[in-house]
């Protein structure tokens, strides 16, 4: 073969192959990694899977937060003011954990339908809301009318 | 008053900006030197108006003049004057404004140092830098206009500057992350520059290294920054989350580093044209894509700021027009290879485009991690989040071979490397990098396969880059001759790699060796975190100049021998009613000791969390040693010498033409 070929037939095999190794590293990673959202009228209703790494979000329910003395567990309501979900969790809750406050929760849910977290979010800012949260709220507000509510609670402001 | 001066300035400078991307460059089009003269004091005029608006919008900060609205949203009269200042770039307006500062700054640096470059290649790049202006200056006088007023209706006081952002941090590190992200825009230019008149050769990219080179390392010190902050400031010890706005700016790091080696490749070789022009616009587009993710409200995330989806459509337009024109003018211009030079397939310049393999691969894969949600989302085909594992599990085997293949690399030759040669060369520091990795490893504890791996890769990058050094500066005259013999671009190379190779075991080690607990604490209980003793001794109020705070008191005890105190607090700022955790750690260049307080359990009982960060502090140090590596490299004395040698030349030839010897001028 002509050496110029050959050189950029060897170019081409480097790049196919670095191409191949990113394809295969990314399908391998991303299938045990995705982590898919569902919001507590979903969870209520049966509809996410049990033993499997998700995110659950919502508002964090008025007077639902327990906390164990003794241990750092703590359980809480989500809710989407349509339904809500047990949340279980140990460890040191972000600052700005608070009832009435959006949050995000990954973690499992157990077979007794509680969601058994690993880490909650809870962002920076008292009017931030992640996006899910808004839109899961917004869903279930057109359901049950309670938009003057929400519409304040979805403008996602500044940091 | 003021406030609309600032408004006009902005005005004007856009003005000068339409002027600079047109007529110099026609001036360069149709060879008239007249037009082409307009572009430096265009360029100057452009930072002047620019300047005078920032300057107006800082005044307003530090005279309180609420009745601008941006300036009522991120401050307040309480706020100490250094916040202040440093609130002019909190939002997103003035981040913006900052960004626009920094773009007419690379520009005015352009014209400023370009004075041995021909006048065309000068009037093409300004007025390339000066079309990017433009689309930047009607951002933010369409969308985001920092001097807007909340009139006749001024508040008394501001809503504060997010407690968050009340940081030393916060001060240096957006405007160090900008200069990198705009510099780029210098390399992109050049690109572009080239493109246009057909010139895409050896002394183009010895113009463009310098920026690029510059760019990147402000934008290593930007990132550096960024993860320090998080670390102590809100992430509880974490230093590196791959939050899509971190991504954001790994994306034009990871892809500047491949265009930094692959001009190296174009400059000594004059090949990889192409490949390597491309890297310069994906680099660029990279950092306006990482502006779009940011400030476009698109991400869930500490930066986002205000969602206004008219600025997030604005922003993609720019980038859609940035990436269509190029590519475009690319498909159109990029030369058709011709490999002049001959390179053998085991020589540096096949170590080089190994490198730029790797690294554009684990680009595409921070891309497409960070991405992939978002698209699906906005498909409407569900909601879906990737997270760290992903990005550990597809970017830590790169990272290895790319640390691997340096170490080899260095030992390599341009053109031709003999295989036996080089196979004899590395045995002897593969061995030493091998008893070493087992050495450290052995002293931190298990064998873990990964962290082996990590430690190693770090070892043999560090062994191979001074056993290179140690090679190249033997000298009859003896070695600190030798020493003083290596350039300057020489030794930014070594500081750049021992920095690489400083982060990764700084990442490797504090991944698999940190200890992170959290436990719930009475005064006068104690913790043990690795070897250490954490004692609670109390914890009592403070008043802040704007906040309250819970104030604890830790000892730290080594072997029962009290090593230091920390006071780590829970802040509650009143103005904005929110809470801050501050964290207190004892730094160590080989470990950290963090302490910070979570909340309370019970009357007597806190959550504290506490842990033990070895060889955290190599993170920042290594990018540090790496940007430092940078400034070195540019200051080499070759980029003035050669540039002197070129207009030789180029009299020698102007001599041949007219027919007289070359000799006379020289």
């Amino acid at each position: 073969m002509h050496p110029i070929r050959k050189k950029r037939l060897t170019i081409v095999l480097f790049l196919v192959a670095g191409l191949a190794i990113a394809v295969g590293l990314t399908t391998y990673a991303l299938r045990q990694n995705i982590n898919l959202f569902y919001d507590p009228t979903e969870i209520a209703a049966g509809n996410a899977p049990v033993d499997v790494r998700i995110r659950a979000g919502g508002m964090v329910e008025a007077g639902s937060v327990v906390r164990d003395t003794e241990t750092l567990k703590v359980e809480f309501k989500v809710t989407d003011f349509s339904a809500s979900v047990p949340v279980e969790y140990v460890g040191i809750l972000p600052d700005l954990f608070a009832e009435g406050q959006g949050v995000v929760a990954m973690g499992r849910l157990n077979n007794e339908g509680v969601f058994v977290a690993d880490q909650v979010l809870a962002k920076h800012d008292e009017n931030y809301m992640p996006p899910e949260v808004a839109d899961a709220l917004e869903k279930s507000s057109k359901a049950q009318n309670k938009a003057a509510d929400v519409d304040k609670a979805a403008e996602t402001t500044a940091y | 008053m003021y406030p609309e001066l600032g408004q006009i300035a902005l005005i004007l400078a856009l003005l000068l900006a339409v002027l600079l991307s047109v007529v110099p460059l026609a001036g360069a089009l149709t060879g008239r030197d007249s037009l082409q003269a307009f572009a430096r004091p265009l360029a100057s005029g452009m930072f002047v108006f620019t300047g005078l608006a920032f300057a107006i919008l800082t005044h307003a900060f530090i005279v309180d003049d609420f009745s601008v609205a941006y300036v009522a949203n991120n401050s307040n009269s309480m706020l100490p004057w250094f916040y202040k200042f440093s609130a002019v770039w909190g939002g997103h307006e003035g981040s913006l404004l900052l960004w626009i500062l920094m773009l007419t700054g690379w520009t005015l640096a352009v014209a400023v140092f370009s004075r041995k470059l021909p006048s065309t290649m000068v009037s093409q790049v300004l007025s390339v830098m000066g079309m990017v202006c433009v689309g930047f200056f009607l951002f933010i006088i369409v969308t985001s206009n920092p001097f807007d007023r909340l009139l006749p209706n001024v508040p008394t006081d501001g809503q504060d500057l997010n407690p968050l952002l009340q940081d030393i941090g916060l001060i240096i590190h957006p405007p160090m992350l900008y200069m990198g992200y705009v510099g780029f825009s210098v390399a992109f230019a050049f690109a572009l520059a080239a493109l246009i008149n057909g010139r895409l050769d050896a002394a183009w990219a010895r113009w463009s290294r310098p920026w690029t080179t510059v760019a990147w390392s402000f934008l290593t010190i930007g990132i550096a920054l960024g993860s320090w902050w998080a670390y102590y400031e809100l992430g509880w010890g974490g230093w590196w989350f791959w939050d899509p706005v971190e991504n954001a700016s790994l994306l034009p790091w990871l892809s500047g580093t491949a265009l930094m080696h692959s001009l190296a490749v174009t400059e000594k070789r004059g090949v990889f044209k192409s490949w390597t022009v491309l890297l310069a616009i994906v680099t660029f587009a990279l950092s306006l894509l990482g502006t779009f993710l940011v400030r476009s409200g698109v991400l869930t995330s500490v930066h986002a700021f205000a969602s206004d989806p008219e600025r997030g459509s604005f922003l993609l337009m720019l980038l859609g027009i940035t990436v269509v024109g190029s590519l475009a003018l690319y498909a159109f211009r990029a030369p058709v290879v011709h490999v002049r030079s001959r390179y053998g397939s085991l020589s540096r310049e096949i170590f080089l485009l190994l490198n730029n393999v790797l690294l554009v691969t684990a680009t595409l894969l921070v891309a497409i991690g960070t991405l992939y949600p978002l698209v699906l989302d906005y498909l409407d085909m569900g909601k879906l989040s990737i997270g760290e594992p992903f990005f550990n599990t597809t970017f830590s085997p790169l990272a290895i071979a790319a640390g691997l293949l340096l170490g080899t690399g260095i030992f390599s030759r341009w053109k031709k490397t003999d295989g036996g040669w080089l196979g004899r060369k590395l045995l002897w520091p593969l061995a030493v990098s091998l008893v070493a990795s087992v050495a450290v490893i052995k002293m931190y504890g298990d064998f873990k396969p990964w962290a082996f791996a990590g430690v190693f890769t770090a070892m043999w990058v560090t062994v191979a880059t001074l056993w290179d050094l140690w090679d190249k500066s033997s000298s009859r005259k003896g070695r600190l001759h030798g020493l003083k013999r290596q350039t300057r671009s020489y030794w930014g190379m070594v500081l750049g790699h021992l920095g690489v190779a400083m982060v990764m075991a700084g990442a490797t080690v504090v991944s698999n060796y940190g200890i992170e607990r959290d436990v719930r604490m009475v005064p006068g209980d104690s913790a043990m975190v690795g070897d250490y003793q954490i004692v609670f001794k109390e914890i009592g109020d403070r008043r802040g100049a704007n906040f309250t705070a819970q104030y604890g008191s830790f000892d730290v005890l080594l072997d029962g021998k009290k090593v230091s105190e920390l006071h780590p607090e829970k802040r509650n700022y009143p103005v904005g009613m929110s809470v801050m955790t501050e964290a207190d750690i004892d730094a160590g260049l080989f470990r950290d000791i963090f302490v910070a307080i979570g909340e309370r359990i019970s009357d007597e009982a806190w959550a504290i969390r506490v842990q033990y960060k070895p060889l955290v502090r190599w993170l920042w140090l290594g990018s540090l040693i790496m940007a430092i590596g940078g400034f070195l490299a540019i200051a080499d004395k070759r980029y003035r010498i050669k540039a002197r040698n070129e207009a030789a030349d180029k009299a020698r030839a102007g001599n041949l033409v007219t027919g007289k010897p070359a000799e006379a001028s020289s």
